[in-house]
């Protein structure tokens, strides 16, 4: 088993190696954290499994710490207090979080039947939250949002599923609603004109009220004051949801995070502007075409086009160097990953290594999805590493925990009993 | 509770994404092209190598055209940093406003891809830019040349360089917008010669405009090719000469060496400076010229159609003695009643004939060259074919028909022969009482002073001429253009000439010639004035001649309009620029004087019968600018 992940890990790595070969400056110091991730996952694998369980909550208070130090003592790089250096070399607590996190959750989980009280979901919210607001402050939107995969872990622990619905409908409603921001409407039979957001609560309106005679001829009568009420407060929520989010979208975000959404919507359209980085890595990618330009042949990331190209938007020199054929790769690969985790996660007997898979997954699946899609235009720019690709030793040494533990883990399967 | 069932939302999930992901990749990277296009434009960039366009020389190797460097100031918008508009629009001298306007343009043009934002600007100018340029980020100089015109002569032979026309772009391949094309004269006529041929380089370069290299190892370069340079037959002393006799007149002079037909000069008055449509200034000044009454940009030596008046009579003995319808002592009254005359002696001869110009001695040449009882049953059908051969005869003079001559927009003048009578009468309608008017050079009869110039080389030589022409030669000073060696011979044998020549040197040297004015110690003249009739004011004067007589090295047109006779301005402007030629001296100064003081352009105003607009009184010529 373990060989099977040194392949997949391996093979992870060896176009981290060639993508960045160009780079000599950051190539000498990915090598540098290559080395150290390499030992630590080699330590990491001597561990003995309940180390992780026992120690998780240690580590998870290790990190806040670390997290709220940052914050006084670190050292600020484009804004965000993120870093602290050492020589040349900087670290970034905030990839840590995601593994003390994930320990935390599992450990606190673990201990659980199922997530069905409000207790403990209050809990293993709070335990997703901690982390999630000191990160917050530094600020640093991207590396916060990661724990978002979280979610996908409660609800296979037994979240209700009409929450994930919830929250996809909510962002369904968030998208179309801004959306229409700019645009207005005319009110049919007046003169007055109702702008984008008023003009989707009118449609709800007139959605609750069809809602509501439909209920009244077609449900059965001890049944429809509880309808009646679902109605009444689907629309009123809805109404306040488009409100708040407004309101949350104007007075909360900051000017470039709500340019970057919008231009995601395709409501705004500047190439050379504010689009800038999310054109150039579509161009760099598309220009790639079937099977590339050939190693260290790509002009378009060789020339500095595409901004933050050896971190962020690293799979655009997959895409421009080795076509269609290595961006294909590259996401088969992943998908392989995940899937490969989550059939881990399926036959541990440890609910302890059963949830940490899991976990484990779900950020491997959420960085997937986010740093791809905003590369090839389907998601917001967000800055998150693309794991084991980008250039950044914080993030490789943190995925790299990651997976280390999980294989330990895994390797322990037969012993654990419990 | 068993939750086993929701793992595979989770996989469903990812598997979703990866298939959305795959088939977005597969899109935009194999399907649309759109990506690769972009890519090219941002990273490829062609560097084009303007060679630089061929000079123009005279015939003793002096410059006529060269180049001189301008610079472009440029901007890359993605590289400007925030700076001092207002003293970079003063370092540059642009309006503030106007230099703002233009770096929205540019910004809409391209971010990567740099703008002109200043054109043209002179090399003393840009010595002081450039020193702050740094200041500047984003900001650069490039240069390009000029045309430049060290003797600021002959404007009209030479033309000027603009900027190629859409319609141009639209028609040939090789031009791009923003491209500049010789416009008239030599640089019209030699624009592929002189332009040579622009080279491409394929680079590519990184996203702050450095250049990284070459595209493909060069596959797709391509070399310039250097223009060639032009070697001219012009005089530029004689051209020189030439325009300021002409000042304040308008007219023409065109002046051949009759032994190869290369130009010595071509003088078209009122003329301009050519640095007036250089550069910056060359649109505006461009619209002044061409709204000025005067019309300075009119090429009279080549496109003026006048009558050619009594000189017609020259080329109207030599064929009527070659047919033999009259004889060297062949006389004929002077009958006031057939067409007017002025009062002379009776003609005796041909050579008297035209010593006095005498008009209805003609009228009775013409009727003979046409009514040679060829068709005796009608007399229609006699003047067709007698005018047939006259016509052919005509037209071995060079008249009638465009010269084959190096410059752009030449006209063709009139020799008017049967067909040209058919469709004007219809056929049989017309004969020699319809016509008469040709046998004294009006009526239909046109002619440019280039064909002018031409007939008296062949005057000079006896019956033949080479093409005139303006270059001799093209890129190598020493040889001759091919299809300028061809000699043309005139369907008149050639000791007919002696007679011609005789009564021409009697115009000049005889007294009672009406060229007196044009003697020169020591060398002889041939000449033969001319009035070119003007329905709308005094008749345009001409005058043609040849020197020396006995072996000739220069033969000349010069017309003089609104002046009345041939020669009283035009036959003395004629033998100064032969002593020009001859002797390389003036040693006449005060009929120099006389000359370079009249202004016949002014007297005009006296002279005019029809009505002229008040645009003469907005004659905005100070308002040129100078480059
Ligand atoms: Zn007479």
């Amino acid at each position: 088993m373990f060989m099977g992940w040194a392949n997949i890990y391996s093979a992870a790595y060896d176009p981290d190696h060639a993508s960045i070969f160009d780079q000599s400056k950051e190539y000498g110091k990915q090598a540098v954290w290559m080395g150290i991730s390499l030992t630590l996952g080699g330590a990491i694998l001597l561990v003995r499994g309940h180390i992780f369980r026992d120690w998780a909550n240690g580590v998870y208070a290790f990190v806040l710490l670390l997290l709220a130090l940052v914050l006084v003592i670190g050292k600020e790089v484009n804004g965000a207090k993120a870093w602290f250096g050492v020589g040349s070399f900087g670290i970034q607590p905030a990839e840590f979080a995601k593994y003390a996190t994930a320990l935390a959750l599992t450990r606190y989980l673990s201990g659980l039947k199922a997530l069905i009280d409000f207790r403990s979901r209050a809990i293993s919210t709070a335990i997703i939250l901690a982390p999630v607001a000191l990160i917050m402050l530094q600020p640093d939107t991207g590396t916060a949002l990661v724990s978002g995969a979280f979610i996908l872990v409660l609800y296979r622990e037994g979240l209700s599923g009409n929450i994930l619905l919830l929250g996809i409908l909510a962002a369904f409603l968030a998208i179309l609603s801004l959306i229409l921001k700019e645009s207005f409407f005319d009110l049919p039979f007046t003169d007055k004109q109702l702008s984008g957001p008023m003009f989707l609560l009118f449609i709800i309106a007139i959605i609750g009220a069809l809602a509501w005679f439909a209920v009244r001829n077609l449900v059965v009568k001890r049944m429809r004051r509880r309808f009646h009420a679902y109605i009444v407060i689907g629309v009123i929520a809805s109404a306040g949801f488009i409100g708040s989010l407004d309101y949350a979208f104007e007075k909360v975000l900051a000017q470039h995070q709500r340019d970057r959404i919008l231009v995601m919507l395709g409501q705004m359209d500047d190439p050379q502007g504010i689009g800038y980085n999310v054109k150039q890595s579509q161009t760099a990618i598309g220009s790639g075409g079937f099977s590339g330009k050939g190693y260290l042949d790509g002009t378009h990331t060789k020339f500095k086009y595409v901004p933050m190209q050896s971190t962020d938007f690293i799979f655009c020199t997959v895409g421009e160097e080795w076509g269609f054929l290595g961006t294909a790769f590259v996401v088969v690969l992943f998908t392989v990953l995940i899937l490969r985790i989550i059939q881990i996660s399926d036959r541990q007997r440890s609910r302890f290594t059963r949830i940490y898979a899991y976990c484990v997954a779900s950020i491997f699946f959420l960085h997937l999805t986010i740093n791809v899609g905003m590369a090839i235009g389907l998601a917001p720019v967000i800055g998150i590493p693309l794991p084991f690709f980008s250039y950044g030793g914080s993030s490789m040494i943190g995925f790299t925990l990651l997976l280390g533990t999980l294989v330990r883990l895994d390797a322990e399967r037969l012993s654990q009993l419990r | 509770m068993n939750f086993e069932g929701r793992k595979y939302v989770l996989i469903a999930a990812v598997l979703a994404i990866a298939f959305i992901f795959i088939l977005r990749l597969f899109w935009i990277q194999v399907v649309d092209d759109k990506w690769k296009a972009s890519a090219a434009s941002m990273a490829e960039r062609k560097i084009t190598d303007y060679p630089a366009r061929g000079f123009i020389y005279d015939r003793k190797g002096r410059l006529l055209v060269a180049n001189t460097p301008v610079y472009d100031i440029m901007m890359v918008p993605r590289e400007v940093k925030a700076f001092d508009t207002t003293a970079f629009a003063q370092l540059i001298s642009v309006p503030l406003p106007e230099l703002r306007q233009r770096m929205i343009d540019a910004r809409k043009y391209s971010l990567y891809k740099p703008s002109v934002i200043e054109k043209q600007i002179p090399a003393g100018q840009y010595a002081a830019i450039s020193v702050h340029l740094h200041k500047y980020p984003g900001f650069y100089g490039q240069s390009r040349t000029l045309r430049t015109y060290p003797p600021r002569v002959a404007a009209h032979l030479l033309g000027y360089l603009s900027e190629v026309s859409p319609a141009k772009v639209a028609a040939d391949p090789y031009y791009k917008s923003g491209d500049v094309v010789g416009v008239g004269g030599l640089e019209q006529y030699y624009e592929e010669v002189l332009r040579g041929r622009r080279g491409s380089r394929y680079v590519l370069v990184d996203v702050h405009n450095n250049i990284k290299g070459s595209f493909k190892e060069g596959r797709y370069d391509t070399l310039a090719v250097e223009g060639k340079d032009l070697f001219t037959g012009i005089d530029i002393d004689m051209q020189r000469l030439g325009e300021q006799l002409m000042q304040n007149k308008k007219g023409s002079i065109v002046a051949l060496d009759p032994r190869t037909g290369e130009v010595l000069c071509l003088v078209s008055s009122p003329t301009y400076d050519p640095e007036l449509l250089v550069g910056r200034v060359r649109n505006t000044n461009y619209g002044i010229l061409q709204n000025d009454p005067i019309k300075p940009l009119f090429d009279r030596a080549l496109q003026a159609q006048y009558p050619p008046g009594s000189i017609f009579k020259i080329a109207q003995s030599l064929i009527a003695l070659d047919e033999g319808v009259i004889k060297v002592n062949t006389s004929f009254p002077c009958n006031k009643s057939l067409v007017g005359c002025h009062n002379h002696p009776t003609a005796a001869s041909i050579e008297q004939a035209i010593q006095f110009s005498c008009n209805p001695y003609y009228y009775r040449v013409f009727e003979r060259m046409v009514e040679q009882n060829l068709d005796k049953k009608s007399r229609f059908r006699d003047a067709a074919l007698g005018l047939a051969e006259w016509e052919r005869r005509m037209k071995s003079f060079g008249l009638g028909e465009k010269p084959r001559m190096d410059l752009p927009s030449l006209k063709g003048g009139n020799i008017p022969g049967p067909a040209y009578y058919d469709r004007k009468y219809g056929k049989e309608r017309w004969a020699f009482s319809t016509i008469y008017s040709a046998s004294i050079g009006q009526g239909e009869v046109l002619t440019v002073p280039i064909q002018m110039a031409n007939l008296a080389a062949i005057f000079a030589n006896k019956g033949w001429y080479y093409d005139p022409h303006v270059v001799r030669a093209v890129g190598e000073a020493d040889s001759v253009q091919e299809r300028y060696k061809e000699k043309h011979l005139v369907e008149v044998a050639p000791h007919w000439f002696d007679h011609i020549q005789e009564g021409m040197r009697r115009v000049v040297h005889e007294a009672g010639g009406t060229a007196r004015r044009a003697r020169i110690e020591g060398i002889t003249v041939c000449g033969k004035t001319g009035t070119a009739e003007n329905p709308h004011g005094e008749d345009h004067a001409v005058f043609v001649c040849f020197a020396p007589m006995e072996a000739p090295q220069i033969a000349m047109a010069v017309y003089v309009e609104n002046s009345g006779a041939g020669g009283r301005w035009a036959a003395p402007i004629a033998s100064l620029l032969i002593e020009q030629y001859l002797t390389d001296t003036i040693k006449r100064p005060e009929v120099m004087k006389e000359l370079l003081d009249a202004d016949l352009i002014a007297r005009e105003k006296f002279f005019v019968k029809k009505p002229r607009s008040h645009a003469a009184d907005e004659c905005p010529r100070e308002r040129l600018r100078q480059f």
